[in-house]
Formats: structure tokens, sequence, C-alpha cells
């Protein structure tokens, strides 16, 4: 070992102790921040770690250079321009664009090493069985997260519907015909062919699209977090193609991590793994059935000076947010509306469900960006049992995670899953824009019930007006 | 053969640190971590860049490897910005009151 190969290998360790300590952080709200500056230094660092090695070895020649930096300049200010620009709103999906790039370079590499073999720091040249596996597994878990996170942005930004057939039987069986595709070339490739590799590009990106499109919106974050387990899956085995262990412990943490994760989000909503994957969108495939669909046949809907009237007379008024409320861009005016309440004595708080919004902590996040004081955020557990003092319940845009038929219908699709007891509130105004379901496509209880109204429109224009209600009623905020 | 078998005892025990890691998670922080690991396995870009160092005079070598980096790159720059503006938020009301 020379002095630059030390240098990097203390570096090496250096960055993933850092990264370690870094993951570590992001699960405490205290130290979240510090956490992902310090992982972003010890990816500066990793980089540090290459070229210190590369200059002490045999160094990298102008044109490596010129490459190098053309790729890096492109990247780097595409991502930063999408990460300042992107709406607060529009976090899950960025999230998924962001990792299906990781996917996507994953996969160039292997791809690039499968088609001009280096002689890498095994010392050898890469004919080895163990190389092949892991260009193999680069290349099929690359591809599935490439498409698969595509596919996932698109649904949640509204792009991609979800076809009916693919709601049907049939998927599974052309999910099975792909990966058996998949499988095929897989063995190819192993006992020495070369035309397998873009048969399992083709597969496995066509696998990627068909597992992710059947999965429903509510869905979409779970499927974000294990595909982010994938792409660490897919860093690691690239890792084994270019002979880096940095790449493999880093690999190996991000894609148990997103495994955890998975499972912590899966049990927040009550929903096994399996039956996110393989489920297929909430209630669609039962919409037949009693409890999938069914008639409204008690619907109140009020004006918002009557929701103005109610809350003025409040003592207690609880929030409940959901994705409407980011849709609509909402947040600041109910933090107006909340103020001018607060400010004639009224208790609010939020109830925040923790799937509430397309991925847990949207509605934190949301709700944080208006400046509502962090304490008045409660959580489900907590705020449960306080809806039957409370006066007024506001729900605003959220639906599946008030339905009682969770609670009270062992034949609904979202029986077992927790929900907000919003219904034991004395009266239940919902902000909603028309009658339809909601991201599950089941009908909602809760409507029909003799203490709830509605109130239609888009929550924005709703909770402007109520302002101005608010306002004409007499009551002056004290901000 | 010394490196592979360390490579897999470095993959063995960077799955048992992660797995260990991430004990409990406020659903708060969910989106934030998620979106903090996700910008770390961008690590891909150190195969990036070894590729085109190691590249030579391969053209298509270096292409790839330079698309690749900036794939990378756009993962993990947009990644790491992302997450802290969302901390940010969180920071900054805890820090007033």
């Amino acid at each position: 070992m020379n002095f630059s190969e030390i240098l990097k290998f203390l570096i090496d360790l250096l960055a993933v102790f850092l990264l370690a300590l870094g993951i570590k952080g992001l699960s405490k709200v205290r130290s979240a921040r510090d956490a992902n500056r310090l992982a972003a230094i010890a990816m500066t660092l990793a980089v540090v770690g290459v070229f210190v090695n590369s200059l002490g070895g045999s160094g990298i020649p102008l044109n490596a250079w010129a490459w190098i930096i053309v790729g890096s300049l492109v990247g780097t200010l595409l991502g930063a321009v999408v990460a300042k620009r992107v709406a607060m709103t529009a976090m899950p999906e960025t999230v998924a664009l962001f990792n299906g790039c990781g996917g996507m370079s994953s996969l160039l590499v292997a791809l690039a090493v499968a088609f001009f073999p280096l002689s890498n720091s095994y010392g050898e040249v890469s004919t080895g069985l163990v190389e092949k596996i892991s260009i193999v597994i680069s290349v099929f878990v690359g591809s599935i997260t490439f498409t698969g996170s595509i596919v996932a942005m698109a649904k949640l930004q509204g792009w991609l519907p979800t076809p009916g057939w693919m709601q049907s039987k049939m998927r599974h069986l052309i999910n099975i015909a792909l990966g058996v595709v998949a499988l095929v070339s897989i063995s190819t490739l192993l006992s020495g062919g070369d035309n397998g590799l873009w048969l399992l590009v083709i597969s496995s990106a066509l696998l990627g699209i068909g597992v992710t499109l059947p999965i429903g919106g509510a869905d979409m974050p779970v499927v974000i977090s294990l595909l982010n387990s994938y792409s660490g899956v897919a860093a690691a085995s690239a890792g084994f193609v270019v002979g880096s262990q940095l790449l493999i412990v880093a690999g190996a943490m991000v894609g148990a991590a997103g495994l955890i994760l998975t499972q912590v989000m899966c049990n927040g909503m009550n929903r096994s793994l399996v039956s996110v994957l393989f489920g297929g969108a909430l209630g669609s495939t039962n919409s037949s059935g009693s409890a999938g669909s069914g008639e409204y046949i008690n619907i109140t809907s009020c004006s918002v000076e009557e929701c103005a009237l109610t809350l003025e007379a409040a003592e207690r008024v609880i929030i409940v947010p959901g994705y409407g409320l980011a849709v609509a861009q909402a947040q600041h005016t109910l933090r107006e509306v909340t103020r001018v309440l607060e400010g004639s004595g009224v208790e609010v708080t939020y109830a925040i469900h923790p799937v509430a919004g397309r991925m847990p902590g949207h509605m934190n996040v949301l709700l944080a960006e208006a400046d509502v004081p962090y304490e008045q955020l409660k959580e489900m557990d907590i705020v449960n049992p306080e809806f039957p003092a409370t006066d007024v319940v506001l729900v605003l845009g959220a639906n599946d995670v008030v339905n009682p038929q969770a609670k009270n219908d062992p034949s609904s699709p979202l029986y077992g899953m927790p929900v907000l007891d919003v219904q034991e509130a004395r009266t239940v105004f919902v902000v909603k824009r028309g009658m339809s379901a909601g991201y599950s496509g089941i009908k909602n209880d809760l409507f029909d019930l003799a203490n709830t109204s509605m109130v239609f429109g888009d929550a924005k224009k709703v909770l402007g007006d109520l302002l101005v209600e608010l306002k004409e009623l007499g009551i002056s905020g004290k901000s | 053969m010394s490196f592979l078998s360390e490579a897999f005892w470095v993959l063995l025990l960077g799955s048992l640190l992660g797995l260990e890691l991430i004990g409990k998670v406020p659903p708060t922080l969910h989106t934030p971590l998620m979106s903090g690991a996700n910008a770390i396995s961008g690590i891909t870009m150190l195969a990036a860049l070894t590729l085109i160092i190691k590249a030579g005079n391969n053209l298509p070598l270096l292409v790839i490897g330079s698309v690749s980096l900036g794939f990378a790159l756009f993962n993990v720059v947009g990644g790491f910005l992302v997450t802290d503006r969302m901390l940010a938020m969180f920071s900054r009301k805890s820090s007033r009151k």
C-alpha cells in the first residue's frame, strides 16, 4: 500500500462512519438537519477519496477530467434547480424522480462494464462469475428502480391514470411472464451468452412499470420507499462491479434502512407489504361490493356563512388537513383563518394522520411552511380521545383517513386502518370539491352522518371566503 | 479472492448496520428520512467516476460514465437540498419557541 492508498482508505473509513451517523441522526427531529449535512459531507469525502487514490496512482488523464466536469456540472445544476424550484406539495414525486435517476446511474455503470470490461481492483480482468452476477443484479435492480420510480412520479403527478386492465388478474400473468423472461436472460448471460443483456434490460424495465402501475396513490409512498431501498441494492452491486467497498457499505446501509422504513410505513397504514405490492389499488377491485360503493343518502351541504357562524361560536376546533389542502396550496389561508379564530379565544389544534396527504409527514411539512406552531400538530393517538370534547372539526381535503368504515364495517377494504374519530365531535365540516371518492375509491360514511355538513369548493377558495366571513362577524385577529 | 471475501463481509455488516440504525422514526420524519437515504443511494456516482478515470481513450465508456455521473449527481445534490429544505421548516419552528 502506498501513501495515497492509505489516505484513501482512511478517507473511506471516515466517510462510512459519517454516513452511518447521518442516517442515525435523520431519524430524530432535533438532529435531522445536521445529520443531513453530515451525510452530504460524507459523500463529498468519498469523492475526494476517489480522486486521491487516482492521483496517487496512475493519475487522471485530461480527457477524463473533461468528461467528469461536464457530467457533474449538468447533474449538479439540474439537481439544484429542481430541488429549489419544486413545490413543497410535490415532494413525494420529486423524491421518486431523484431515486429513479440513482437507479439509472447504477444501470449505466453496469452496462458500461458489461460491454467494456475493466481491469478492476481485484487486479484481474473481469470475466469472473461473481462479477457477472453483480452486473446482472445491477442491471436488473437498476432498471426496475428507474422505470418504477418514473411511473410512481407520473402517477403522483396525475400524468398517468391506472389503466383498467391493470386491475384485473391479468397483470399478475404479465408480470410473471416478464419475470420469467428476465430469469431466462439472466441464465443465458451467466452461462456465457451476450445476447441476453438487452433482453434483461427491457424485461426488467417493463417489470418495473408492470409492478408499479397498478398500485394506488395512497400506497405510493410505500412503493417509493421500497424503490429507494432497491436503489441502495443497485448501488451495492455496482460496488461489486467496480470493486469499491465504500459503495457496497453505503448501498447496503441504504438498502436495509429503506426496507425498515418501508415496514414502518406499512405498519402506520395497517397494510402489509404484500398487499401493497400485489393487492392493487384499494377498493377498485371490489367496487361492486356493498362497502366499496353505495349511494349517499343523507348529505347535508351548507354555506360558508353557516360554517363561519359555527366556528365563531366554538371553543375547541380541530383541523384535519389532507391532500386536498396540499393541492389547493391553501395552507397559508388556513393559517390566517386559524389566527383569526385564535384571536377570538378559540382553541385550535391540528390532527395529523400518519398517512394524510400522499406521504407520511406531508402535512407536517406543509403546515410548517405556513408557520403553524409545531406544538399545535397532534398525532392520531394523542388527538383521538379529544374529539368527543371538541365543538367543531374542519376536515380540509382529507377523506379516507376520516372514514368511520375503517372501524365499523368489517367488509370494507379500509377495515382495520387506524383513522381519526372525527365523527365523535359535535359538528363536522368537510370542505371538499365534490362528492368524488377519496384515493381508495371508497364511499365515506362520515358524509352521511347527521352531524356532518359538506362545504363544497376548492379548499383555498372556501378558506378565503371563510376568512372574509369571520372578519365580517366582527372578530379581529391579533395579528 | 481476498477482495471478494472482504466485500461480502462488508455487504453483510453494512446491511446489519442499516437495519439497526433506524429504530423508531416519528412519522414526521418519514419523508425527510426517505429523501436523505435516497440522496445517499446516489453514491453510485463513485462507480461512475471510477469508470471515467479508468476509461482511457474509450469514447463510449467516457460518454456513458459521464451521463451516469450526471444522473447520480442529480440524485445526490437534489436529494440533499430537498431534504434540507424540508428539515429547515421543522428546525425554524423549534428554535422560535
